[in-house]
């Protein structure tokens, strides 16, 4: 989707402003938010693309206003709900009152060095050869998805020319899709 | 709760926000709040630029490990350990006399955590992530960096899985030095391209 987090080409946002030697957190909740994010990816219920596609859903005026890891942690209770593992009375307790959904797996403190070392290689084999190879001349599709998608809207309908062939990898437009296009129209729109 | 937490609630609202989903989540055993801990210990101080500089380093100092991190990233990086999250698929593009490289995201933030740590603040906000592909000289000048008119700047949007690492060019006086003092030199903002290469202070003794 061409939303708030497409912003190749837009002006108007001012000067980038960087911080001379900045921390790597600045409150100390950005800390929390980082783990928490991680922990509960670790999971498994999920996969990266459905939540990028979790923070560029939020409404553009909340993305704006919003600083980064503001906009993980919005976008981390819409997938918390989506999934069964939260839901609105506990957020307005402030504390667990509903039951939650059983994960496939709990992310442990002994285990996170491990895990983090091994990522998530998104590489896949594919048996069938590249569509396109390097020096053929392309035009990008210009269309407007409403699930996730790695073309931005700057490139939308250019012309180009294949650079390199790399080996098979994960398609973020259709992981998300055929995971959660279906749960998604189910729920109420965040915000 | 402790008296510490609740102060902390009522000077930031979405500091209360985000610790009541922390406790949310562990009350129900989906997260192991140690667990964060170990995250957050690890990205302060073990994962960050210096792993880049040691890899950009290296690169300038054998020409046999330069043509493989041109060839192969992942592998030449996974080889000095650096490998991990948001590393997992590399391309290093490389500074010359004729074209500069420039990274951004302008679709969320991809970074390549595992060489250069978390991203900065800026580097994940709109200005810089709106700007970089339409005004890379200007963004480069509010970094302090001027470059000539022919020098070419190419712009790296990050893709889904790939994350580049810029490997800037090795000034010019540092030759014989070791690949520790030569990452002395690489700063986390030359290897994604919003500065050069620090210059050697001075003549080594």
């Amino acid at each position: 989707m061409n939303g708030p987090q497409d912003l190749g080409g837009q002006m108007g946002f001012g000067p980038v402003a960087p911080e001379r030697d900045e921390p790597y957190f600045h409150p100390a909740w950005e800390k929390r938010a980082l783990g928490v994010t991680l922990t509960a990816g670790g999971m498994g219920a999920w996969n990266i693309d459905e939540s990028r596609h979790a923070r560029e859903s939020l409404h553009p005026a909340d993305y704006y206003s919003s600083s980064y890891y503001q906009i993980w942690i919005k976008a981390l209770e819409v997938l918390l709900k989506r999934h069964g593992f939260i839901t609105e009375r506990d957020l307005a307790a402030g504390k667990a009152v509903d039951p939650a959904a059983t994960p496939k797996r709990v992310l442990k403190a002994a285990d996170v060095p491990a895990v983090l070392a091994k990522g998530g290689p998104c590489d896949r084999p594919v048996a069938m050869p590249a569509r396109f190879q390097a020096g053929d001349h392309v035009r990008m599709k210009n269309f407007n998805p409403t699930g996730h998608t790695r073309l931005p809207r700057y490139a939308g309908g250019k012309h180009g020319t294949i650079e390199a062939v790399r080996s098979g990898f994960v398609f973020p437009d259709s992981t998300f899709s055929v995971r959660t296009k279906l749960k998604i129209r189910s729920m109420p729109a965040p915000l | 709760m402790s008296h510490d937490h609740d102060h902390d609630n009522e000077l930031d609202p979405f500091a209360a926000r985000v610790r009541a989903l922390e406790t949310i989540l562990t009350q129900k055993g989906l997260i192991d709040p140690a667990a964060i801990d170990v995250i957050v210990d690890t990205y302060e101080t073990k994962i960050g630029p210096r792993n880049g500089a040691r890899v950009v380093a290296k690169a300038w100092s054998d020409p046999a490990y330069a043509d493989w991190l041109k060839r192969d990233a992942t592998a030449a990086i996974e080889k000095l350990s650096y490998s991990g999250r948001q590393g997992e698929h590399m391309q290093a593009v490389f500074n010359t006399e004729e074209t500069h490289n420039l990274v951004v995201c302008t679709l969320c933030s991809c970074y390549p955590w595992s060489v250069l740590g978390l991203p900065p603040v800026w580097y994940k906000a709109p200005p810089y992530r709106s700007r970089a592909v339409i005004d890379p000289r200007g963004v480069l000048e509010e970094f302090g960096l001027t470059l000539p008119a022919e020098k070419k700047i190419r712009v790296w949007d990050s893709t889904a899985e790939l994350r580049y690492l810029v490997v800037p060019m090795r000034p010019k006086g540092t030759e014989g030095w070791s690949e520790e003092r030569l990452a002395e030199l690489v700063s986390r903002d030359a290897m994604i391209g919003t500065a050069l290469a620090k210059e050697p202070e001075g003549e080594p003794a």
